[in-house]
């Protein structure tokens, strides 16, 4: 995934938000990354200090939230943990399993003075 | 540098026993063995990252941490318990917390919707084709287009970073074409793509085909409003590129696998290739096939014909 957009996409709906609410500045940002989802948490910090420059989120804090993934395995027809999007399946090892919960990316809060 | 005690900046270690301020970023967690050192000026401004443990306290540790390198140890994971509730400096007033939930993507699927509900008003198949650059993605649409173009209306959107020198390819069948120059930028949104689309003639039942940026990464994650995505792989690339670069072929519904002319003069295991492929993605199709040769040539035109006999029943319908 990419995160430099990701990271201005974070920056402009943190932003608006916090410039509907009247905030002088915005302390952290917290954003919901699925632990399936196409994003390096690393870059996406990166990213987003470098695009914060000059905006509401300079200075901010970004707070990564990782969500564990879970798939449906239709081998076994049930809800498995699984750490990576093309894990295999951790009790019978097939492929192919459909993501129920980890895809997420989301700004979920911030935290504005 | 903490903004509230300055501790971590030039010249100001960091304190000890922080509890008393908003301090989170000094958090010791047992899961990890990593050096608390990491307050200095190069340090983005104390991004800190936290599982949500509920009921998974127990979990191996996420892999991003096993198989990422990391230029800067100091920036690390560390698994903080999250508290809603933290002390705060005394005489500091606690910051506010808004809750926002908003996809990051939200906008791109916002103008992705559109440019789909576009494309369902005048039953018009968009296909965006992806690849590495080079894979032939530009002389394949050539080549098609001038097998189909006396059937069905046909528009392009190309896709680089600089030049228009693909337009003109096909602009030089005969076919509208509208060139988007991303710049530094390396995939296309759906934002351009709509853009893009206002510029072109698009009668009922066009064609579109959409040539995204050379690149078998970043095009994954963004949605144009497409029908499907469908992949490029030539047999000089290597059998193993889906699983190195799961994401774009498990997001496609069709690989192609091009330059077939050109197999007897590499090492390229068809077999292991469509295998990969449908690892990542169980309901992948392959083609094989070479624009120069035309061999498999006519597979490719039989699917498009198959998914725009699909979108006509599915408007009739």
């Amino acid at each position: 995934m990419h995160e430099m957009a990701l990271a201005e996409r974070i920056v402009h709906i943190a932003q608006a938000q916090a410039s509907a609410q009247g905030a002088g500045a915005i302390r952290s940002v917290i954003v919901e990354v699925g632990a399936l989802s196409c994003v390096a948490p690393e870059a996406l910090a990166f990213c987003f200090s470098a695009v914060a420059r000059q905006t509401l989120a300079e200075g901010a804090a970004l707070v990564i939230e990782t969500i564990p993934g879970q798939a449906f395995c239709p081998a076994c027809e049930k809800i498995v943990p699984i750490q990576a999007r093309f894990d295999p399946c951790p009790f019978c090892g097939s492929y192919g399993l459909q993501p129920r919960a980890g895809t997420e990316l989301r700004v979920a809060a911030i935290e504005i003075d | 540098m903490c903004t509230v005690c300055g501790c971590g900046g030039a010249g100001h270690p960091p304190t000890e026993n922080a509890q008393d301020h908003i301090h989170r970023h000094d958090h010791d967690h047992d899961h990890h063995h990593h050096p608390h050192d990491y307050h200095d000026d190069s340090h983005p401004h104390g991004h800190r990252y936290r599982h949500r443990h509920d009921h998974l306290h127990d979990h191996p540790h996420v892999p991003d941490h096993d198989h990422l390198t990391h230029p800067e140890p100091q920036l690390m994971t560390a698994a903080l318990a999250i508290e809603a509730h933290h002390t705060h400096a005394p005489g500091v007033d606690p910051a506010r917390m808004v809750r926002i939930e908003q996809d990051i993507l939200a906008e791109n699927n916002r103008y992705a919707e559109a440019n789909r509900a576009l494309f369902a008003e005048r039953g018009i198949l968009a296909l965006n084709l992806v690849s590495s650059p080079g894979s032939g993605k530009t002389t394949l649409l050539v080549k098609t287009i001038e097998a189909l173009k006396n059937r069905y209306p046909i528009a392009v959107i190309e896709g680089d970073q600089q030049t228009a020198f693909d337009a003109e390819r096909i602009r030089a069948t005969g076919v509208a074409a509208v060139q988007i120059n991303t710049g530094k930028g390396c995939h296309l949104d759906a934002h351009q793509v709509g853009h893009a689309l206002e510029k072109l003639p698009l009668p009922p039942r066009t064609l579109l085909f959409i040539e995204n940026v050379g690149n078998l990464v970043c095009p994954a994650g963004f949605d144009l409003g497409e029908a499907a995505k469908v992949v490029l792989l030539s047999v000089t690339e290597g059998e193993d590129k889906p699983l190195k670069y799961p994401d774009i072929f498990a997001a496609s519904a069709l690989m192609v696998v091009t330059k077939s002319d050109l197999l007897a003069h590499v090492d390229f295991d068809l077999t292991k290739a469509t295998e990969y492929a449908r690892r990542v993605q169980p309901q992948i199709e392959t083609i094989v096939l070479s624009a120069r040769s035309g061999e498999g040539f006519n597979q490719w035109l039989a699917w498009i014909e198959t998914h725009v006999s699909r979108l006509a029943k599915s408007i009739v319908a």
